[in-house]
């Protein structure tokens, strides 16, 4: 069984360091939480791992076993076994759905076959079929740009998926079955996930081995499953050092009311 | 002066007497013209400065021309070469309805509908093309009458040094309808000029759907016009697809005359290596409660550049207009080149107008999210400009030739994709 290996991963952006040495190793079949405060560098760690544009690796690894990722453009990394869940889908005008599956490296050549899995995909998760013509994310509301990313997590069947705040935007229903759906696949395909979110409500149906706490650009602390309920109920105080910029009379928060 | 546009050489050309009267008397007028310069507003960012009339005459050689590709059969199909109507089908049920579809001269209507939109809009190539257009051709759909398969009309031009000049006069009557599909091919190696001007003339609560493909050579320079009227409660629906041509511009105007009338004006253009793609635009709201609505987009690859500019204006009576202009360009290369110039002129303060341009690489957020899928960089950049332009087609009259517009789309990628890797390769040589 495949194993993703995180080592000591650090990355910037706009020469401001964000990942300041990130270890974590997901073994195929389990789920990891990563769970954090706003602005702890979260997405920072999916964007990174999935190579996209406007971040400086600094150094470290990011290994699906022995294939290093991080030296391999973005597709490659998919044709590897990654997949990313977008916490914002980018909207694609005129490309539809479909047309992006059947271009993907992780699909098999017959039109038909993949027609057949986005058809059973959709039900599972209960996507309307008549989004699967439409061009990708354009018009689609919160939720179902989520159930979207989730479908193509099903046809596509990688070895890891990082899901970046999968359960923003998404309703109780949409919720369960997008993270029952997620939880089968690790069932059924060995899938390993790695779950980064803010709340635990995602953690219902999908089932965490290995909770992480991840705050100013590192893991501060792991544990088991009861971790998630415990950071829902104490929030990530304890984790959140006052930032310098504070004691300078300016508020690290550009959108804090400057008055309170 | 050259001999070979004079008001002799255009008296030559023959026909009825009224027809080589209007010709005579055009190229006089043409000869007292000067040619316009990119100083003035209209041909600013165009390539006139660098044309030279001197170098062409007249084309007098008519070959064959090529079958357009489309994937129904046309309710009608007529085969023009240098501006000469070559061949005539016309499906016999429309002609038993009263449709005309053939040479304007020889029709009873040809004088009285030749001129009928362009002669409010003149300018020096409308001229140009009044004073030598060869055979022109009138499609006349009577009154009430729907035709409901497209109307197809192939335009070629052929011979080195030669000047072709087509017209095409389509005439909607009240509550008629008609799709139009006018294809414009020229042979790739022969350095020629094609002014072709086209005028669709909708009556009252027609509707007319016109699309025009231009795939000519590589050494073709082109100054078309597409000039349009629409009376009230008509709708005109014009498009262009570009990909041909050294130079090529088309001026479409759209003029709303009527209460209620409505335009919807589209085009997709590719240029690539050296092309330069012009396009002129001018919607034009007269009277009350028109609406229109353009939408053009572009890619330039290569060292090829594109031009945009575009006018709305609304008259003083147009109150309750609504009319809105999109001009959206990707640039494919850092050496291309794309500008961007929409205006609007507002002279009556109830209206909705708007305005909106841009000319940007392809979306790095776009190609990562494709790419995020394991589509490879290069088939997600084919993805997102056939999609970009795609938006465009799927709105365009005449969707039975949208698949070839999309197949000349991908064979445009797939050229640019091998010019890309020779140029990575060579330049690990050169390292």
């Amino acid at each position: 069984m495949s194993t993703l290996i995180i080592e000591g991963l650090r990355a910037a952006v706009d020469g401001s360091e964000i990942l300041k040495g990130v270890d974590l190793e997901v073994p195929a079949g389990e789920v990891h939480a990563v769970m954090g405060p706003n602005g702890s560098g979260k997405s920072t760690l999916s964007h990174v791992i999935a190579g996209r544009p406007g971040y400086e690796v600094l150094g470290g690894s990011v290994r699906i076993d022995d294939v290093e990722l991080l030296d391999k453009p973005t597709w490659q990394r998919a044709e590897a076994g990654l997949f990313l869940a977008m916490q914002y889908p980018t909207e694609v005008p005129g490309v539809a759905l479909r047309d992006l599956l059947a271009a993907s490296v992780r699909t098999p050549e017959d039109p038909a076959e993949i027609g057949e899995r986005m058809r059973i995909e959709a039900e599972r998760i209960g996507f309307g079929s008549q989004f699967l013509e439409r061009p990708l994310n354009v018009d689609l509301s919160g939720g179902e740009k989520k159930r979207n990313e989730t479908l193509q997590l099903g046809v596509l069947r990688p070895a890891f998926a990082i899901l970046d705040e999968l359960d923003s935007g998404l309703d109780v229903d949409a919720l369960r079955m997008v993270s029952q759906r997620v939880e089968e696949e690790t069932q059924e395909h060995g899938l390993g996930v790695l779950a980064i979110t803010h709340y635990s409500r995602l953690f219902e149906q999908l089932k965490p081995d290995v909770v992480h706490v991840f705050a100013d650009g590192r893991i501060q602390e792991s544990g088991g499953p009861e971790l998630a309920t415990e950071l829902e109920e104490t929030g990530y105080e304890r984790w959140v050092t006052a930032p310098a910029a504070t004691s300078a009379g300016l508020p690290d928060d550009p959108f804090a009311d400057p008055l309170a | 002066m050259s001999t070979a546009f004079s008001p002799t050489a255009a008296r030559l050309l023959g026909g009825p007497d009224w027809l080589v009267a209007r010709r005579t008397a055009a190229a006089e007028a043409f000869a007292a013209t000067e040619r316009p310069d990119d100083a003035a507003e209209e041909w600013r960012y165009s390539l006139i400065g660098q044309f030279d009339l001197e170098r062409y005459a007249p084309a007098h050689e008519f070959g064959d021309a090529p079958m357009p590709r489309l994937d129904v059969e046309p309710a009608a199909l007529i085969r023009c070469v240098n501006g000469r109507v070559m061949f005539v089908e016309v499906d016999e049920a429309l002609v038993d309805q009263g449709v005309h579809i053939g040479p304007l001269a020889e029709d009873e209507n040809g004088e009285a509908r030749l001129g009928s939109v362009a002669d409010d809009a003149g300018d020096y190539f409308t001229l140009l093309n009044d004073a030598f257009m060869d055979r022109p051709l009138l499609i006349d759909i009577p009154r009430g009458v729907v035709v409901d398969r497209p109307i197809v009309v192939t335009h070629h031009a052929a011979g080195a040094g030669g000047a072709a000049f087509p017209r095409l006069v389509v005439r909607v009557a009240e509550n008629a309808q008609a799709d139009v599909m006018d294809l414009h091919t020229s042979e790739a190696d022969d350095d020629i000029l094609v002014c072709p001007v086209v005028e669709l003339d909708v009556e009252a609560a027609g509707r007319l759907g016109y699309l025009k493909v231009q795939e000519q050579g590589a050494k073709t320079w082109q100054f078309g016009s597409v000039l349009a009227r629409a009376e009230r409660d008509a709708t005109i629906s014009a498009a262009t697809a570009a990909f041909g041509g050294a130079y090529a511009r088309t001026r479409a105007d759209t003029r709303l005359v009527g209460r209620g009338a409505h335009g919807d004006l589209a085009a997709v253009y590719f240029g690539e290596s050296e092309q330069t793609l012009d396009f002129r635009t001018y919607q034009d709201h007269v009277a009350p409660d028109t609406t229109s609505n353009l939408l053009y987009k572009g890619v330039v690859a290569g060292e090829s550049r594109s031009v945009y500019t575009g006018l709305i204006r609304v008259r003083p009576d147009a109150r309750g207009t609504n009319a809105f202009q999109t001009n959206r360009n990707l640039k494919l290369s850092d050496d291309a080149w794309a500008e961007s110039v929409p205006n609007l002129e507002i002279e009556n303060n109830d209206v909705k107008c708007s305005h909106a341009s841009t000319v940007s690489p392809v979306d790095e957020d776009q190609r990562f999210y494709l790419e995020s899928r394991g589509v490879p960089t290069a088939e997600a950049e084919r993805l997102i400009v056939a999609g970009f332009l795609g938006e465009v087609l799927a709105g365009v009259p005449v969707q039975a030739a949208v698949p070839a517009l999309k197949s000349a789309i991908a064979e445009k990628l797939a050229r640019q994709r091998e010019l890309d890797s020779a140029a990575a390769e060579s330049e690990l040589e050169a390292v």
